[in-house]
């Protein structure tokens, strides 16, 4: 599948927001976190501008995107339109989460609760709506199986970690219990994407060029003469072949950069006295982790392949 | 909405193909963009027609394959391919804005192109490859089983058929309603076992494919089952004068 640049965009720049807001609401009702408002204005202001360029860049693939709200009508059975819902409703529980927390400290308690799992509970459901966007697809094997919607929600709160304990760093207020939640969920991260990677080299597509055409079962099938000389939307749109010859350096890269590095910097923030070194190690950590994310995710779309490039040569899917 | 009709359709208008005869000439397709640039989605736009990189939006594609079976005989199949119209269209129900839809009255699976935003996810969901984007216009095309056309009353009425339909030099494409058992397309998918493309992903779709036929081997296969060589007609050598000739053109 082609990997639009918007897209990707959208789909890790949202969804480091959400986990940052997810483990940022999360550590304020355990108290985690000191609960100042600078704190506050910060992690929100930081998750909302992501989220906000996420979806602002997912308009920019649409074709018309003036006609972007009619995206929101169709929930009933639409993911994409789920996901366009969630994630404007989100922007409520966790905005007045935010605000309680600047602006009123002493919100009761149960109050406070409701709001902050209503908050999470919303987070959550946007990222596996994106998810899902792709998993219920079934001409794209390498989408419709579970690790997606696992690897999103795993990415999204791993990445929205490497930002929160950039912005703790930053103020001074890191701890080493956040560090070790850090590098905790990029190790699930990790394992999570490791085995979608063994599921989507193991398993094949149940589509072949014999069902495609159903001549399979009079003998072995193989295109002969092509439909069109020129390439055509579908040839571009889902028959993108680059990443497939890289595909096992960009996994490296993605490995190294995305997980690696992140674990290993963040690690060394713990011997370090200064706050100079150690502001800089959490800057480094959030630019690889982020080369490891637009990578992963680039791979996502380039590795996938979709049931109709066996009309236009492939054997299987 | 873009749920699919909760009720199955009375009618389920659809193509059946016949493998056997198609010849692979294009004419189905080429009628049916001439139809339909004007018909209810035109254009059907071509971008950079004249240049290096011509490419644009057809409803209907036809690829040639190749199938050798166990005795290394093969034989090649010409395959168009359209939408199919799917009873259980994902193509619908992925679309977030409702442009996408499938009428309950004749099951055609139809774009709304006020409503359509572009965002191309109903193409990613069709397994088929039958639905394709319009650069210029922003929004996504596919086939329309021709609706400007079958139910056209200014029309003759032998012609309310599919453009491809009329179109086909062979009869190899046929038009009607899958769902009545007696109709003429149900009667043919039940004598030539018709079957659908990918059955496997259960979109169920309406239009059919009938397979090609055995081949008629016994003047072109010897007993073996072994093609036959071609032999020389005349063992007798050739004359002087015919020789040189060959001698001198072989130069």
């Amino acid at each position: 599948m082609h990997p639009a640049k918007s897209v990707i965009l959208f789909t890790t720049a949202s969804g480091a927001g959400y986990g940052l807001l997810f483990l940022l609401i999360t550590g304020h009702m355990f108290g985690v976190f000191p609960a100042d408002s600078t704190l506050a204005y910060s992690g929100f202001g930081t998750a909302f501008m992501m989220i906000i360029i996420g979806l602002l860049s997912s308009t920019f693939h649409l074709g018309r995107p003036e006609r972007a709200w009619r995206a929101l009508t169709q929930w009933k059975s639409s993911w994409l339109s789920r996901e366009g819902i969630l994630a404007i409703v989100t922007f409520g529980p966790t905005g007045i989460y935010g605000l309680c927390w600047i602006f009123a400290p002493n919100t009761t308690i149960s109050l406070l609760l409701i709001i902050g799992v209503t908050a999470l509970l919303l987070c959550a459901a946007t990222v596996y709506c994106t998810s899902m966007i792709y998993a219920c697809l079934k001409p794209v094997s390498a989408w419709h199986n579970r690790f997606v919607p696992a690897s999103y929600l795993a990415l999204s709160l791993s990445t929205g970690a490497l930002l929160l304990n950039g912005i703790l760093h930053l103020q001074g207020k890191n701890t080493p219990l956040f560090d070790m939640i850090t590098i905790a969920l990029i190790l699930v991260s990790v394992i999570i994407k490791y085995y979608y990677w063994k599921y989507i080299g193991e398993t094949k597509g149940i589509s072949t060029v014999g069902s495609a055409t159903g001549l399979g079962s009079m003998g072995k099938v193989r295109l002969l003469e092509a439909a069109h000389t020129e390439a055509n939307y579908l040839m571009k749109e889902m028959g993108f072949q680059i990443a497939r010859k890289h595909a096992k350096k960009l996994r490296n890269i993605t490995f190294i950069s995305g997980f690696i590095l992140p674990v290993f910097l963040i690690s060394l923030t713990g011997i370090t006295e200064s706050a100079g070194i150690s502001n800089l190690l959490v800057f480094c950590s959030i630019f690889f982790g982020a080369i490891g994310i637009v990578t992963e995710r680039w791979l996502f779309f380039a590795e996938a392949k979709h049931t109709v490039s066996l009309y236009y040569g492939a054997q299987s899917v | 909405m873009t749920c699919l009709p909760t009720t199955s359709p009375q009618k389920k208008l659809g193509l059946v193909i016949d493998l056997d005869i198609c010849v692979g000439c294009h004419a189905c397709a080429v009628n049916c963009k001439e139809w339909n640039t004007g018909g209810h989605s035109a254009p059907l736009t071509d971008m950079d027609p004249y240049g290096q990189d011509p490419n644009g939006v057809w409803f209907n594609r036809i690829h040639s394959f190749e199938v050798v079976d166990e005795d290394n005989d093969s034989r090649t199949v010409h395959f168009p391919k359209s939408c199919l119209h799917c009873d259980d269209a994902p193509c619908v129900t992925v679309c977030p804005t409702g442009a996408s839809y499938k009428r309950e009255e004749d099951g055609i699976v139809l774009v709304d192109a006020d409503k359509c935003i572009g965002c191309k996810l109903c193409s990613w969901a069709c397994a088929y490859g039958a639905r394709e984007y319009d650069e210029d216009a922003g929004i996504m095309k596919k086939c329309t089983l021709c609706v400007d056309r079958i139910y056209n009353e200014n029309l003759p009425e032998a012609s309310r058929v599919p453009a491809c339909v009329s179109t086909c030099p062979v009869g190899a494409r046929s038009f009607g309603d899958l769902n009545d058992p007696t109709s003429d397309v149900s009667q043919l998918v039940a004598d030539r076992e018709g079957f659908d493309l990918m059955a496997e992903l259960d979109y169920k779709p309406t239009n059919k494919y009938l397979p090609p036929r055995p081949k008629q081997n016994e003047h072109t296969v010897s007993a073996s089952n072994k093609p036959v060589a071609l032999t020389p007609v005349s063992t007798e050598k050739a004359g002087l004068l015919a020789q040189w000739a060959d001698k001198v053109l072989s130069l």
